[in-house]
């Protein structure tokens, strides 16, 4: 079943706050096989890491419109960052549905979620473009 | 001087090659908190088409971006983006898979860096236009 689109342009509630802790950076760079420099300024978390925060919005996006996880692929994804998350922040995740087309059966979904800390500035923009593929595709 | 500070349009970073095994994948998805089965189920893997266990293209990208870190010392990154163009499969086996990152600088403007990425597996591009922008 193609993803209803009147989608776009909808704002899903922030994520419940995310703290930021040291061990959760450590896990998370240790499992892409690297060492948690804690010499980089402040301990600060990479590139990558706000995914998680990402894919909590994108979870309850899912979740809320009914789509099957293992129906998913990641088509893209870009961060620009304000400045680097580092233990202590305690972020929240916003995400709306920016674009909806459907190619061959599958829906492509452009989403964009802000990361904002607990002052409610932002800390990272990320767009990231899922791809769907509908039972019958 | 930093690292970054020396580096130059038209560097060649030296190529990164990271070996991905299916326990690779359950880490991350620990640390992701993204338990999507087409990453550790090849039974829901090839029910959607796929031809067996995929990595996460975030896996992909936080190899890219561990390249990064080790090229520029743990630089700031400002600017990170990549489209997955192709499926890093990881077999069921001890020896897993490689994937190679290699680097070009293509622009050093204002403080900024900017590193182009190519991103293979057996030879076949996993990530389209991975690139990424660093404070010196």
């Amino acid at each position: 079943m193609p993803v209803d689109a009147d989608l776009v342009g909808r704002e899903f509630p922030a994520t419940a706050p995310y703290t930021v802790s040291a061990e959760k950076i450590r896990e998370f760079v240790t499992a892409s096989g690297a060492t948690y420099d804690v010499t980089r300024a402040g301990g600060a978390a990479p590139a990558t890491f706000p995914i998680v925060l990402a894919f909590d919005a994108m979870f309850a996006f899912l979740d809320a419109e009914e789509i099957d996880l293992f129906r998913i692929v990641h088509g893209d994804q870009k961060f620009a960052y304000v400045r680097p998350i580092v233990p202590g922040d305690v972020l929240s995740a916003t995400l709306t549905v920016a674009s909806l087309r459907q190619i061959g059966g599958a829906d492509i979904i452009g989403t964009k979620s802000e990361i904002r800390d607990a002052a409610g500035d932002l800390v990272c923009s990320t767009s990231a473009t899922l791809v769907h593929r509908g039972a019958d595709a | 001087m930093s690292v970054t500070a020396s580096l130059a349009v038209g560097d060649v970073l030296p190529t990164q090659t990271y070996t991905v095994r299916r326990s690779d994948l359950i880490r991350y998805a620990g640390a992701s908190g993204d338990f999507n089965p087409i990453h550790w189920s090849d039974r829901v893997a090839t029910s959607v088409g796929l031809p067996g266990v995929i990595a996460h293209g975030m896996f992909t990208m936080a190899l890219a971006a561990r390249a990064v870190d080790t090229w520029t010392e743990g630089a700031e990154v400002v600017d990170f983006g990549c489209k997955f163009t192709s499926p890093v499969v990881v077999p069921d086996d001890d020896e897993g898979t490689d994937v190679e990152v290699r680097g070009t600088v293509k622009d050093v403007t204002d403080g900024l860096v900017t590193i182009a990425l190519e991103v293979t597996c057996h030879n076949v591009k996993v990530l389209g236009m991975p690139k990424a922008v660093v404070r010196v």
